[in-house]
């Protein structure tokens, strides 16, 4: 009896042991990156270029141009993402040809980041002729966040009740005018928090642009689709590893993680906010 | 009839759009192969994937990769020795033992962890971890697969956690109730029954964290230290397939043997995670719980 109750012990400490660590190492990381990159951020660090071979001045140029991708990323997978979540819900009928298209989409989801680089450098750098510019980078993007727009947008979709369209094509109302006008507009917030969580990811991701569309340093801001433009995440990489300034960059280093996951995180909140109003103001 | 022919339309239309996911993949592993089978113009099958020497750059130029995917296997196992244990280990706490304040912290903890841009945490194993690495066990560099392993497991654990939380949740609770009315413990009940039921939903987390470690870029492309070498020792750096890639695609001129030789690197790196993935499809689907009927 007693052996039991040891054991029970033991493996519950283990179990709490473990979670607690994780907690720790969190937590940890999370306070040790504000402390580093606090001090760090400032009106001119945000609103001003680099200066003295990156040494001094902001980032300026790099949120600008992470803005650009991200938002490219998203007008090329958002409409792509949605209009195929609203076939799989609302059209396919279970069979081959569905099977065939969830397993393209799951797979797709498990391609390598840097994978999707080579594949926007061989395609839209090389093939197109896009060259390293915004519009290569804003497609590979756009690609590589398609799945979870499409799972966020599919599941917004199902959880609108049956009945709204049985009642809307009861009325002798068309397929295409019940998802159109009944079903979309219920599933909007559901479609917007799963796009606005893919954002932060596609602001965060660093392998496929390095290749497609990031500048280690951009004399002026990008004026067209086809320029280079530099980006927070491949600004980080650069400083921390290139070059003979590491030491004397690395203060800049912090700041710019500070923001990068500033951003990424104020996306994810914003999403989760918009979420748990459209649940309060839900109508069924 | 204009309608139900309009309806038709706009429904192959849909279709379409539905099958870019397919076309896009059908595209990322066309072009692999289009790009990255030139180079078995100038080496063998054989030697490319067994070859000992990566030395794209000398005169003559070595392309064997054979370090570059210990490299990554290497770093994948470690990472998941660390990685199953703690991801596996959290959910249980959440999904069994955490009481609802503590969950309400915990959990989205975790979920902002796996949102984390991986740039910044290769970024924390390169300004943190290696010093201290260095500095404890006196090494010539911190960079190494022991550093690479920690972050990745770092970043594995989220995945696995909630994915593994997920299914513990879908064990009836029949069963446990069961459990405890045979007057076993809780440990026993957890152990014996709960994670038993859940095996399935488990080993395609598992699955899942590994192939998101064995893909991923930044981290090993920072922290891994970038030699060519198969390792001798766990403090040895060494250089999995993804760092190689993002380190030398910017140098390698388009069209070269060397650009082709890093596009053939893709298409073994993307055919290991598809068999992740794979995998974990296969799992979940085989495996399937469906109720208390199935078991």
């Amino acid at each position: 009896m007693k052996r039991r109750y040891l054991k029970q012990h033991l493996f519950l400490l283990t179990v709490r042991g473990s979670a607690l660590l994780i907690a720790l190492a969190i937590c940890g990381f999370f306070i040790f990156i504000f402390v580093r990159g606090y001090g760090v951020i400032s009106w001119e660090f945000i609103t001003e270029a680099p200066r003295d071979m990156m040494t001094k001045g902001g980032i300026m140029p790099a949120i600008i141009g992470t803005l650009y991708l991200t938002l490219g990323a998203l007008a090329v997978a958002l409409p792509l993402g949605v209009l195929a979540a609203v076939y799989l819900s609302e059209y396919a009928k279970e069979g081959r040809l569905l099977r065939f298209i969830r397993v393209g989409i799951r797979c797709l989801a498990g391609v390598p980041s840097v994978v999707f680089g080579l594949f926007g450098l061989g395609l839209f750098v090389v093939r197109f002729g896009f060259g390293s510019s915004i519009l290569a980078g804003s497609l590979t993007l756009g690609f590589l966040i398609l799945p979870t727009i499409i799972g966020a947008s599919e599941e917004a979709l199902k959880a609108v009740p049956r009945t709204f369209r049985e009642a809307s094509l009861g009325l002798g109302v068309s397929k295409w005018q019940t998802t159109t006008r009944i079903v979309m507009p219920n599933a909007l917030p559901g479609i917007l928090t799963g796009s606005i969580l893919s954002i932060g990811r596609a602001a965060g991701e660093t392998a496929p642009i390095m290749f497609t569309a990031a500048a280690f340093f951009t004399a002026s801001l990008p004026k067209s689709i086809f320029d280079e433009v530099m980006a927070l995440p491949y600004h980080i990489y650069v400083l921390a590893t290139a070059g003979t300034r590491i030491a004397e960059t690395r203060p800049i280093q912090y700041g710019t993680v500070l923001v990068l996951v500033g951003l990424v995180f104020g996306i994810n909140i914003i999403a989760i906010l918009l979420r748990s109003r459209a649940r309060k103001t839900k109508r069924w | 009839m204009t309608r139900t022919l309009k309806e038709l339309f706009i429904k192959n239309i849909l279709l379409l759009f539905a099958l870019v996911s397919v076309i896009i993949l059908g595209l990322i592993v066309l072009f692999l192969f289009l790009e990255g089978l030139p180079v078995f113009e100038v080496v063998s099958v054989a030697d490319f994937l067994f070859g000992l020497e990566w030395y794209p750059t000398y005169d003559p130029p070595d392309y064997g990769i054979w370090p570059l995917i210990v490299g990554s296997l290497v770093v994948t196992f470690f990472a998941a020795l660390l990685a199953i244990p703690l991801g596996v280990l959290s959910a249980v706490y959440i999904a069994e033992l955490a009481p609802g304040p503590v969950k309400e912290i915990f959990k989205p903890l975790v979920e902002l962890l796996a949102g984390l841009p991986s740039v910044v945490l290769g970024f924390f194993g390169m300004a943190v971890v290696a010093p201290l690495l260095q500095n404890t066990f006196n090494l010539p560099t911190g960079l190494n697969i022991v550093n690479a392993s920690l972050i990745l497991a770092f970043m594995a654990v989220p995945t696995i956690a909630s994915i593994t939380e997920d299914a513990l949740y879908s064990v009836p609770a029949e069963f446990k109730e069961a459990s405890y009315a045979l007057g076993a413990t809780k440990a026993e009940t957890i152990v014996n029954v709960v994670m038993p039921a859940a095996l399935s939903g488990i080993a395609t987390a598992v699955m899942l964290g590994m192939a998101r470690a064995i893909g991923e870029t930044m981290v090993v492309l920072m922290v891994a230290g970038g030699a060519a070498a198969v390792p001798e020792s766990i403090f040895d750096p060494v250089r999995p397939m993804p760092a190689s890639i993002a380190a030398e695609m910017g140098e390698a001129p388009v069209g070269s043997i060397h650009y082709h030789a890093l596009f053939a690197t893709g298409i073994v790196l993307f055919f290991m995670t598809l068999a992740f993935n794979l995998a974990a499809d296969y799992i979940s689907e085989r495996f399937r719980e469906t109720g208390s009927g199935t078991l």
